[in-house]
């Protein structure tokens, strides 16, 4: 299995995760270590801002993981460039996971000011991980504004609805020229090795494991399953038929 | 600006409450059934027939809120900055008849009793008042708010309703949600529990959440004081108003809480009783029909209450509170709004939560998201 390249960093996980919605902190830390994942997402509104002192990072193997401050509770390009420059002053990265959701209910995303902020961001040095909807116009006027990946949809945040923009994400992944990243709507095993075998470069799941009965178990899973889609990729997967092929009714008279 | 008032004009009381009483059984089932549900579908669930189906929507409730909201409950505490008053309000402490000690905090006690909560862990405030317009007005909370922005992650504020101007400002000092409370939907009822003082002008408080609205403040709390009322129409009103709102500002989060009428000096006993079993009911109604709703339950209910309904539903929870200006330090004697039933320290809480398998928060904002002037 080959290694995911974002900006100057080497992935041997695909499979990133999210900090929020578990039980307790200690739990968090043993399902990032059973999910291998090198990447996680903590959003800066958790976070105390003298860092030393939070509980939240404390519960991270750091040396193992990278952080990727997030942006949630932004409205905002302007609340988001602010957000993303305190989190690299608290966190010491310049990665940043843009989520500008100005919908309380449905947390979706904002397409105009996620690509005003991403403009911004990239300027200013930033490796930009926009949170968007499968949109694949939007993604490559991204690409065009510097981002480093684009992290399309799969349902709203939360949902587990699985993959309800896959003919969106497929168009995105044929097309894209950066790391292509389902996040948000993972709901399942399953949706991830969807996404893997359909060639997204790496999932992103917070809820399903977080939310599990038995979170460690549910990262394995997922460890697993991101595993298995991303190998079936790379293998090439065989087509889909309806009926099996067995004769040429059409053309065996040229053969007669 | 549009308003919730034509709204609420097209329902007759007596209707809604006929239609609640009136749900059969395999109504109830029918919304059980259902994966969205709308505002008659949350009538079915206040209704008699519903309490049957507790456990049932107790799971579901619960199953929604892990999944929108994770294992958490976020803490905060509230800071009364004052009890004077000129309402007449004849269920609460602060009643302008009430003869009692009056005092406002200055800024050398506000900055004290703000470091009392700062050493129990509060990075959410509540700043709350009665309603005194000459002294605690608008400069008032722009002064304490600037006093306090350095110290905590995120402000809400529970006062007098202001104009839509002023909560522009209070928008641009960096408050993060502003909680007004109805009391009752109930025109006439709500005439006889109010008699004077501008809290007595219904049509100006209905309006409030819009003025807030209109004012790009991130959260606004909504509310009936249950006990004044019966609470499962109230609680319909109040749910249709929120309706109303999430359309109106989609931009702005809703919270809810569920002050039941508690003793308080020279108060009148509540009309009418909510049970606890009728409370949960009533909170897993709202959750079943709202999945984003923040829901949020204060040290007015007993210990035993709070800590079964940690993982059901609850997303916020008030911890240590006093509700006397100058209460945590400055004048811990002074008289309380009402008496809180639930005493336990802040570290007392935090471990409660933790042993039900849920994760205390005390801070889930950037102070820096409030506030922001372009």
């Amino acid at each position: 299995m080959t290694n995911l390249h974002i900006a100057n960093r080497s992935f041997e996980s695909r499979l990133f995760l999210g900090t929020g919605k578990f039980g307790n902190l200690a739990e968090m830390g043993s399902a990032i270590t059973a999910s291998a994942s090198q990447l996680v997402t903590v959003a800066l509104k958790r976070v105390q801002q003298d860092t030393a002192h939070d509980e939240l990072i404390a519960a991270l193997d750091t040396t193992k993981i990278d952080l990727l401050p997030n942006t949630s509770g932004a409205r905002t390009a302007e609340e988001a460039v602010l957000a993303a420059q305190l989190a690299r002053e608290a966190l010491e990265t310049n990665w940043i996971k843009l989520e500008i959701h100005p919908d309380p209910r449905y947390l979706l995303p904002d397409p105009i000011e996620t690509l005003r902020a991403t403009e911004s961001l990239a300027k200013l040095g930033f490796v930009v991980m926009p949170y968007i909807h499968a949109d694949p116009v939007l993604c490559k006027r991204l690409e065009n504004a510097g981002t480093a990946v684009v992290m399309p949809l799969g349902a709203p945040i939360g949902s587990n609805k699985g993959l309800r923009t896959l003919d969106f994400l497929e168009i995105i992944i044929e097309q894209s020229h950066v790391p292509v990243v389902v996040d948000a709507g993972i709901g399942a095993p399953s949706d991830a090795a969807k996404a893997m075998e359909i060639g997204a470069d790496a999932v992103l799941v917070n809820t399903a494991i977080a939310v599990s009965k038995t979170p460690v178990l549910m990262a394995e899973a997922f460890k697993e399953a991101v595993i298995a889609g991303r190998k079936a990729y790379e293998a090439g997967l065989g087509t889909v038929s309806s009926q099996a092929v067995s004769s040429s009714p059409l053309t065996s008279f040229l053969f007669d | 600006m549009t308003t919730f008032k034509p709204l609420l004009d097209q329902y007759s009381w007596d209707q809604v409450k006929k239609k609640i009483y009136s749900t059969r059984d395999q109504e109830v089932q029918y919304v059980l059934g259902k994966t969205k549900l709308d505002l008659t579908d949350f009538m079915m669930l206040l209704s008699p027939a519903a309490t049957a189906y507790l456990e049932q929507m107790a799971s579901r409730a619960q199953e929604i809120t892990q999944r929108r909201f994770g294992k958490t409950i976020q803490l905060y505490a509230p800071l009364y900055l004052s009890n004077e008053c000129q309402n007449i309000c004849t269920y609460c402490g602060f009643s302008m008849d009430n003869k009692i000690k009056r005092k406002t905090l200055n800024n050398t006690e506000l900055l004290l009793e703000a470091m009392a909560l700062k050493s129990m862990g509060v990075e959410h405030v509540l700043l709350v008042s009665g309603e005194a317009n000459k002294t605690v007005e608008i400069n008032y909370f722009l002064n304490a708010i600037s006093l306090l922005k350095p110290h905590f992650s995120q402000i809400s504020i529970e006062v007098q309703p202001l104009e839509q101007n002023e909560y522009e400002l209070l928008q641009q000092a960096g408050v993060h949600a502003i909680l007004v409370y109805q009391e009752t939907y109930h025109r006439e009822v709500y005439k006889q529990y109010h008699p004077k003082g501008k809290k007595s002008n219904f049509d100006y408080r209905l309006d409030t959440p819009d003025r807030i609205g209109q004012a790009g403040i991130h959260k606004i709390g909504l509310g009936v004081l249950l006990g004044l009322e019966d609470w499962r129409i109230d609680s319909f009103f109040t749910a249709a108003h929120i309706a109303y709102l999430q359309r109106q500002y989609w931009q702005t989060r809703y919270s809810i809480s569920f002050p039941r009428l508690r003793p308080a000096e020279g108060s009148v006993a509540p009309n009418f009783n909510l049970s606890d079993k009728h409370l949960l009911q009533l909170i897993c109604a709202y959750r079943l029909w709202n999945d984003n709703l923040e829901i949020s339950i204060s040290t007015r209910e007993n210990e035993a209450f709070r800590d079964h309904i940690i993982p059901i539903g609850v997303t916020t929870m008030s911890a240590a509170s006093k509700t006397n200006p100058g209460g945590y330090v400055v004048d811990p004697q002074a008289l309380e709004q009402f008496e809180v039933s639930d005493e336990r320290s802040m570290e007392t809480i935090k471990k409660q939560i933790q042993q039900m398998g849920y994760d205390p928060v005390m801070k889930d904002w950037e102070s820096s998201y409030s506030g922001f002037i372009y």
